[in-house]
């Protein structure tokens, strides 16, 4: 992954590029706002991320929680879910995002 | 008829149609994902995030229609794929069309391959107009007649009946990528075709659901030494030994399937070298090749990267013959477009039948058209506010900087929700299929 730990020599380099180039300016900008940016150690961040890409539960039971959530609206509340979260890597199925379902007809086929 | 650009006396883009929904809400499933025609261009097929199809066929030209050509309606539809649930991995598997390839036709039914991240299914697409009646042994509401009521033997006759399109499953190719998969491509040999994820490729029989071949395997020993993946992958339209495959470093690889079973070792390599100075944080990013695609010739193919596109000679290796820059003042927005994600945007790329021209998607539902031979290019857009029946389609014009001539958009003003991924190109005719979000809109040349 470009965007390894600069030198100083390449930082003045990109000073004087920052007027030929947009690209430097925009990264130099990009730069300024993460500061870590590309500094972790060990491999493609962004190539990493886009093999893991999916919604990821905890299990399937939270699967199956989610997807009759979108089915019957009306869940059984327990009071105050937030509090009773038993540990943080544990959600409830309110705290997953909502997925529709899709079994319906296209309305490209109208 | 050569295909134009659009411009001047010779050609014009006239809208046709536009097919879904008119409202502000776009539900996530009718996002259209993959637009493709079939080899006559008869048949449009689409997919979308829901994992549904849509074939739409061509109307036979009539008398009656003197001034356009056929239109296309809703011959089938059908839900593809499902969402499903890996047990193993704790992980939603997308029920979203990839891609969708035509078979050759044979005989009378139609075959498509459709593809999500992990599935592959052949359809089978054929047409019932008739029905049978006049069973022995059935009533016709097919109830099963008392055996001992029959006294005479009857032949069934056909009788002509409502026409019914079906589409059925005729095979499943699964559990053969770890991966998402990105392209599927048929061989010519009409018989294998390949799917390609990120890290691997594999080679199937079309009969044979229960195994594939690997042909390609990038995946490091150790993931930590992961530099690049596979983004796209195609058979070479004659050859049926070779087959491309594009990177995330803006490489392509060209393999021939006769030298080895594992094609890990490349026959071509085509890169463009790149000025080390002019090298930023972006340069891999936007050099990501989201789209390849060989030319009907067989002897050219295309590339689509972030910025621009480009087509090379097969026999040269070394650089592209022709580079078509699409959007290039984005080059200024990098920044932005990395924050919101649109820098990973996978633009697709098509050309016409008679691969004098090509064209490709941009932002605020605006898609680049460049005519090979005369070097001219043309941006159009695909919008309900131009679609009156054969409403000509006006060139756009972005203001780059410094004033803004009337009819000119600023690049501030685009609207990057508004993007065309997908587009097709009837294999013979000036008739192109723009997926604009969750609509799909026709557009076809003039007809003078």
């Amino acid at each position: 992954m470009s965007g390894e730990v600069e030198a100083s020599t390449e930082e003045q380099q990109e000073i004087q590029d920052t007027v030929v180039s947009p690209e430097k300016t925009e990264e130099a900008k990009l730069k300024a706002r993460y500061p870590h940016l590309g500094t972790k150690p060990g491999g493609s961040d962004l190539l990493r991320k886009r093999l893991q890409k999916g919604q990821k539960y905890f299990d399937s039971g939270d699967y199956n929680m989610a997807k009759a959530k979108m089915k019957n609206k009306q869940l059984p509340t327990a009071a105050a879910e937030k509090t009773e979260i038993t540990g943080d890597h544990i959600p409830t199925p309110q705290d997953l995002p909502q997925r529709k379902q899709s079994l319906v007809a296209s309305k490209l086929a109208v | 008829m050569m295909a134009g650009v659009g411009g001047g006396n010779d050609f014009q883009w006239c809208f046709s149609q536009v097919k879904g929904a008119i409202d502000e809400d776009v539900a996530e499933a009718d996002i259209i994902s993959t637009v493709e025609f079939n080899c006559s261009g008869e048949l449009l097929a689409t997919g979308d995030k829901g994992g549904r199809v849509v074939i739409f066929q061509r109307e036979q030209e009539s008398k009656n229609r003197l001034l356009s050509r056929g239109e296309y309606n809703v011959y089938s539809t059908f839900q593809s794929h499902e969402p499903e649930f890996d047990y193993l991995k704790s992980l939603e598997i997308e029920e979203k069309i990839n891609k969708i390839r035509w078979l050759p036709q044979q005989n009378a039914a139609h075959f498509l391959l459709s593809a999500n991240d992990k599935t592959i299914k052949l359809w089978k697409i054929s047409e019932r107009d008739k029905r049978a009646e006049g069973y022995n042994l059935k009533d016709e509401d097919g109830r099963l007649r008392d055996q001992f009521r029959i006294t005479t033997l009857r032949v069934p006759v056909l009788m002509p009946m409502d026409l019914m399109v079906e589409a059925s499953p005729r095979r499943i190719f699964a559990n053969a990528h770890t991966y998402h998969i990105n392209s599927i491509s048929v061989n010519s040999d009409y018989e294998t075709y390949l799917s390609a994820d990120d890290l691997r490729i594999n080679l199937w029989h079309l009969e044979i659901t229960d195994r594939s071949f690997n042909i390609v395997d990038i995946k490091p020993a150790n993931m930590e030494e992961l530099t690049e993946v596979i983004t796209a992958a195609e058979c070479h339209p004659h050859q049926c030994n070779v087959f491309v495959y594009s990177s995330s470093k803006g490489t392509i690889r060209l393999c021939d399937m006769r030298a080895a079973a594992l094609c890990d070792r490349h026959s071509k390599f085509f890169e463009e070298p790149e000025d080390p100075s002019s090298r930023s944080f972006f340069s891999e990013i936007i050099s990501s090749i989201s789209d390849v695609k060989f030319s009907h010739s067989g002897r050219y193919m295309m590339t689509r990267d972030y910025l621009s596109v480009k087509v090379w000679d097969l026999n040269m290796e070394n650089r592209p013959v022709e580079t078509y820059q699409v959007h290039e003042y984005l080059r200024s927005k990098l920044c932005s477009l990395y924050e919101n994600d649109c820098i990973f945007d996978k633009f697709e790329c098509c050309w016409n039948g008679s691969d004098s021209a090509i064209m490709t998607g941009s932002y605020n539902n605006f898609f680049r058209m460049f005519d090979r031979n005369t070097r001219r290019d043309i941006t159009l857009e695909a919008s309900r506010e131009n679609s009156k029946p054969r409403a000509m389609l006006k060139p756009r014009k972005v203001c780059t900087g410094g004033k803004r001539k009337k009819d000119e958009i600023s690049v501030d003003s685009l609207d990057f929700n508004k993007k065309i991924l997908h587009t097709a190109w009837h294999p013979k005719e000036n008739v192109i299929a723009v997926a604009a979000t969750n609509n799909l809109y026709i557009f076809q040349d003039k007809i003078n």
